[in-house]
Parts: C-alpha cells; structure tokens; sequence
C-alpha cells in the first residue's frame, strides 16, 4: 500500500528517501557483481564455473578455446591477445563463433594495453604472455575485468587467478603405428582453486564423435558457490 | 538540337595524346580507315582505306587504333560543358549529343548555338557543328551542313522539304548503313525525296529497319523522343591543403571535413559507400603518389575514412612511398549501395563499442595487427584457415565446400602455427626418416624433435598424407603430412617436405 503523502514534511521525506535509494541503484550499478556466472562450455561443467571479472589459467590450446566457446555460444564477443597459432578451425568445432572473435596475434610490447582495450569489447579475452606477470599488471586489468564484467583466460602462469586448470594424462586413440589417424583424445583435467584439494575430471576432448564432453555425465546439482 | 564533332574518334586520339588537331590522322580498324580528320582527307585518306594506301597518300599520318572506350571518355566532357548550360542532354553517340531546342535563350537558337560553340572550342573542340529541327534525323544531317562552329537552323514546318533535297548518302552513318545505300544508288535513287515515294512496306522488306525508319522521317512521321540523361551525381570530394603538409596526423585531422562531407553527400542520394579509393597528391605534381582501395564489411562512416586515410598515409610515409608533402587528398567511392541494404535491424548488428574498441586497438598497432580468422578450404591446417584484418572483407578465400583430397581428416589442431618449425624424425638407428616418390615411407619413425629442446620417442603415428602441391609451376613441392604422438601423449602434426626436410606444422595440444 503506497503512503499517502498530504503533508508537505512527508513530501520532502519521501523525496529524500527516492533520491538516496537513486544514488544506492547507480552505485549498483557502476560495476556488474564480480561473482556473475557466464556460460560456460557443458565439458567443463563440474570443473569450472566462468565468471565475470575472474581471471583463469590454462596449460593447454584445447582447454583456452574452450573456455572461449562458453561466452561466445552465448553471444559474447571473444578475443585472443599474442595466440600466433590460433587454430580456427578447431575453435569452431569447440563452438566458437570466428565471426565475433579478433585477434592480435602479435602485441609486442603493448600486451597489457591492447589486453585492457579488448576487455571493453569483448566477454572473454583469451592472453598468452612471456615471461612474468607483474601482479601489479594482473591487479590493473582484474580491476578492469570487474568493472567491464569480463573474463581472462591466460595460456601460461597468471598471478592471482580464481582456478588454474592443468591437464594430465593425454592418450589419444584411432592411431596405431603408421596406421589409423587421431580421432579421439581423453584426458584429466585438475582444477585447482587457491589452496583446496584439486577437482578432477576425466574428459573426451574431442570424443569419437568429435563432440567435446566430460567422460561420464556429470551430477546436474553442481554446487554453486556462495557469493564472494 | 543536335551537336556534332565531325571525325570525334581522330580528335579523342589526338587530345589524348596532347597533339594539335591540324595534324593529319586517322583511326583504323581492322586494317582499314574509319575516319580521318580534315588534313588526312585533303592527302586523299578516304574511309575503308587500306592502311598501306592511306600511309602511301601520307607518309607522316598518324595511325592510331580504334577504341571506343577513349571516344566516349573523351566525349564526356563536351557532355558535361554543354549540360553546364543546357541540362537534359541526351548522348548519341561519340562525337553526336542532342539537346532540346533552347528556343527561350534570349537571341532565339542561333544565339544558344553561338553560346555553347564557343564554351566547345574553349575547352579545345575546334569544330563543333549545330543544327536545329523538329526532329532528331533532321537535326543531325543540318549539323551536318553547317560550317565549322555555326549553326543551320531547319524552321519548324521545313523538315520535309530539306530532307528530300539530301542525297541517299546521309542514310551512310550507321554500321549498317552501307549496303543500304548502295544498293539505293544502283537502283537509281539519288535523294531521300525519291526513297520518301516508295510505299513504305516495300522499303521496310527490302532494306531493313534503319531506311525504314528514315523513310517515315522523310515522309514526315517517325520523331523518336529524346531520352536525356540525368547527369551523374558527383560523389568524390578532394581537400587541398596549402602549404602541403608532411605529417600524417595533421593531413589526417585536416581531412576530416571532408570525410564528413563524403559521407554527407551519399547520405543525401541516400546511399553508403561500402568500397572506396583514397588518393594523395604531391605539390606539382600531377600524378597520384598513394593511392589505396579499401574495402569496410558494413560501410563506411566519416571516422571509418579518416583512420583509412591515416593508415595509408602513415604506411606510406613509412615505406617512403610519399616522399613529397601531400598537396591534395581525394576520396572516391567506388562501390555505393543503398542504404537501406545495410541498415540495422532493431537489434543485433556489429556493436558500435564494439567497432571503437577495436578500432582503439588499431590505433595502437596498426590496422594489419587486429584480425579476423576465417574458415576456408585447403590441405595444411594453415592453408584451411585466412586471417583477415579487422575491417576488411575478405577476399579470394578457396572454397570449403570441395573434397581438398590429402588433408588430414578431424579433428583439427588447436595450434596452427603461423610460420612451421624446423623439425626433425629419424627411425631406428637415427637415419632421418623419408618418403619415396610413391608416396611410402622409408623407416619407421622412432624418436622425433617436434619443438626446440630435447628428443622425444614416438608412441605411435600415422601417415602419410602425401601431397604434390603445384607440380606444374616451377616452386612446387612434394610434402607429406604425419600425425605424431610423443610418449608424454602429446600429438604433433609433422610434415616432410621433399627432399628431405621435416617441420612441425600444428600441434593437437
């Protein structure tokens, strides 16, 4: 039931009280919430979870497409910073929309830069580096990935980042010795998430049917994370 | 009114190579004359001469070929400095326009007439002739009569009786023509007057559609309407700096007025243009230093033009292709479309933060360093995909769709590398392993090096894909393409390249 207002103390009150929850909503939303899921491709469900403003590691050209493919299945530009070997083709087999995705194969030495201008436009940003990153860098573009509500994914080590996930164990099957040619390829994914015990998961990257999926399906009721 | 250049084809060479028209020339085709000019006709050079005789009636003749594209190229600008004082100008011919007659010009049409010769022989048209009737046919054969640079006049009503006093060759202008008017000359007619008193269904069995249509203009029938053209819109638009500048930025920050006003004036036709070139110009000089077509996926804005420019200009500069300061910059759409074509729809489309964004980044790199992968056909991992810049469209990608036998079957690599290591495979006993000219393999793979640093033994492999690539043109080569995993399970795609060289061309990572 609205209050009615008939006297002019009451007036300005409720003024008062409209412009302080105005100022409450545009503080909200100055930045999207850090903890934001985005979507994320159904092979990696159970492992990882992307979410806006994180920053993620990877050791494996599979795992970072597909760590791409989530958003950009969802509409999301991507972008990849310093990947001179991107394979197009196998980023499209994994659902990645080449139409919405730049390169910047080589950034030389404006990688920080061109990282943070592609974060503005893009869902997720794809960076290999050389070398060492200063946490400073890393701590400048996570402000920045808050503020945009995007992602990183960095090929190569990354100070600070929300889940590292490392591969083990590939084994690829159809090839014998002079015979056959790859087809399928499973391998176990760790992810490791600051000082816990690492999640793993056994995954078809790609199976038989050059589909990319987890070895058994996993439990719909993934635990969701509290908010941070 | 009718404006004819006798002899255009002679005149269009001449001008075109900057020569003086009293000089004689003539234009062949297929070995014989197709017109002369004056000079030439009074060493006796006559139309379907042989080249050899016109060159032995006048040994210095000029002989040029004939090209209809010059004729009409050179023409456009009598069309254009006539339509400057009459709109509505309907183009016959190389060398013959009509106009309708501008009876309302103060001084009547002789004055009209005197006007617009003399606007022609100031821009280098020595010998324009005019002539004024009812109809066209009348019209061009009173132009024809007329001395140089003056006009015949036919009043209205008189057509008839002028027509009939002309000899039968006047039909003779047309291709087709020819025969027509010999065969009327052995059958004894002499003028149009004795062609107009046949019945016309006997003239139109006989001798074809073209005498057909005279002889119901001679007999006072047959005015064809004028279809005038519209003349086309001027949509390139050039900024002259003064004193030239020598600095891509300023050039850059200069132009962008104009830019504006290029895409100012194909809003207003309402047209985008999706394909244009820009040209820059030194300081006394007329020839283009850089010139660059651009191609844009959607179309171009006013900020889309003044990056290009920026870019050419600075790779030009870079690349000492523009050595002198830029005097003059011009902006020619090549390809517009209509706008509608291209606009967004409610929701959707290329994100304007997304362009900006992207366009920032290019700013920094250069535009080449930003770019777009695309799928296409081929063999190698490498040749299967296109990186294209940012902003391009892509051009001359092979076809997806066919069967590309010798590739390798998927799944596809997560790595393609942009330019192939040095690699190295040897088989048992580290003799370098090699495949024959048949396609069979000599050895079996044993230990590999697909990336700098220590060897690896293979676990398994498979192969080859062998590959003649260009067999026919000298720098062909003959490669073999083999999947290889390393016992760490990691798999490469290697290639031998004969005669006996290895490279990693991709890695399944």
């Amino acid at each position: 039931m609205a209050p009615r207002i008939d006297t002019p103390g009451a007036a300005a009150q409720a003024v008062d009280q409209i412009q302080q929850l105005r100022t409450r909503i545009s503080r909200l939303q100055e930045s999207t919430p850090p903890s934001m899921p985005l979507e994320t491709h159904p092979a990696l469900a159970g492992l990882v979870q992307l979410r806006a403003g994180a920053a993620y590691s990877v050791d494996s050209a599979t795992l970072a497409l597909a760590l791409l493919a989530g958003p950009s299945r969802s509409g999301g530009w991507c972008a990849a910073v310093g990947v001179a070997d991107f394979g197009a083709e196998a980023a499209a087999a994994l659902g990645v929309d080449l139409g919405r995705t730049v390169l910047v194969p080589d950034p030389g030495d404006q990688w920080l830069e061109v990282t943070a201008a592609l974060v503005d436009v893009a869902a997720v940003v794809l960076v290999r580096t050389t070398g060492r990153v200063a946490p400073q860098a890393a701590e400048k573009l996570a402000a920045r990935l808050r503020k945009r509500g995007a992602a990183l994914v960095a090929w190569g080590e990354w100070p600070r980042c929300e889940v590292r996930l490392t591969t083990r164990e590939p084994s690829w099957r159809g090839v014998g010795q002079g015979d056959g040619h790859l087809s399928s390829r499973r391998l176990v994914v760790e992810a490791h998430r600051g000082s816990a015990p690492p999640r793993r998961g056994a995954l078809w990257l790609p199976g038989e049917d050059q589909t990319y999926r987890p070895e058994r399906a996993v439990p719909v009721a993934a635990p969701v994370e509290g908010v941070a | 009114m009718v404006v004819w250049c006798p002899d255009w084809p002679v005149v269009a060479a001449l001008a075109d190579e900057g020569l003086p028209s009293h000089l004689p020339a003539a234009v062949f085709h297929a070995n014989l004359v197709q017109s002369g000019n004056a000079a030439a006709r009074s060493f006796g050079v006559r139309r379907g001469m042989r080249r050899r005789d016109a060159q032995s009636r006048c040994p210095e003749l000029k002989v040029y070929r004939a090209t209809p594209e010059r004729d009409s190229r050179t023409f456009e600008t009598v069309l254009a400095a006539v339509e400057e004082q009459h709109p509505g100008v309907a183009p016959l011919r190389p060398g013959l326009a009509a106009l309708r007659s501008p009876r309302r010009v103060r001084g009547g049409e002789t004055a009209a007439a005197a006007l617009l010769a003399e606007r022609l022989v100031e821009l280098g048209v020595w010998d324009p002739r005019l002539g004024v009737a009812d109809e066209l046919f009348t019209a061009e054969q009173a132009a024809r009569q007329a001395s140089s640079q003056d006009c015949r006049v036919i009043a209205p009503g008189e057509s008839v009786p002028f027509l009939r006093e002309l000899p039968v060759e006047s039909i003779d202008d047309a291709a087709d023509g020819g025969d027509a008017v010999s065969l009327l000359r052995r059958l004894g007619l002499r003028t149009l007057g004795e062609l107009a008193d046949l019945p016309a269904a006997a003239v139109r069995d006989r001798f074809g559609p073209r005498v057909a249509w005279v002889h119901r203009v001679v007999g006072g029938a047959g005015a064809v309407p004028l279809s005038t053209r519209t003349p086309p819109p001027e949509l390139a638009r050039h900024v002259d700096f003064e004193p030239p500048l020598d600095n891509a930025e300023t050039i850059t920050f200069s132009a962008r007025q104009t830019a504006d006003r290029v895409v100012a004036g194909l809003a207003a036709q309402q047209l985008v243009c999706t394909e244009v070139r820009i040209d820059a110009y030194v300081e006394g000089s007329d020839d283009v230093v850089s010139s660059r077509h651009w191609l844009h996926p959607r179309w171009f804005t006013a900020a889309d033009l003044v990056d290009r420019l920026h870019w050419q200009l600075q790779g030009g500069f870079k690349a000492g292709e523009v050595r002198a300061p830029v005097s003059r910059v011009l902006f020619t759409p090549v390809t517009v479309v209509p706008d509608a074509v291209h606009a967004d729809g409610l929701w959707g489309g290329t994100d304007e933060r997304v362009q900006r964004g992207i366009a920032r980044v290019q700013g920094m790199l250069g535009h080449e360093a930003v770019v777009q992968p695309v799928l296409q056909g081929g063999r190698a991992p490498r040749e299967r995909q296109a990186l294209v810049p940012w902003g391009e469209k892509p051009t001359g990608l092979r076809p997806a769709a066919h069967p590309w036998p010798g590739s390798i079957p998927p799944p596809a690599p997560s790595r393609v590398l942009a330019t192939p290591w040095p690699a190295e495979v040897v088989g048992t006993g580290g003799r370098p392993v090699s495949v024959d000219a048949r396609g069979a393999v000599l050895g079996e793979p044993a230990r590999f090096r697909p990336e700098p640093g220590d060897w690896m033994p293979v676990a398994a492999w498979a192969g080859p894909w062998p590959v003649e690539e260009l067999w026919w043109e000298p720098g062909g080569r003959r490669v073999a393409r083999f999947q290889v995993v390393g016992v760490d399970g990691r798999a490469w795609l290697m290639t031998w390249e004969s005669p006996g060289t290895w490279w990693t061309e991709a890695a399944y990572d």
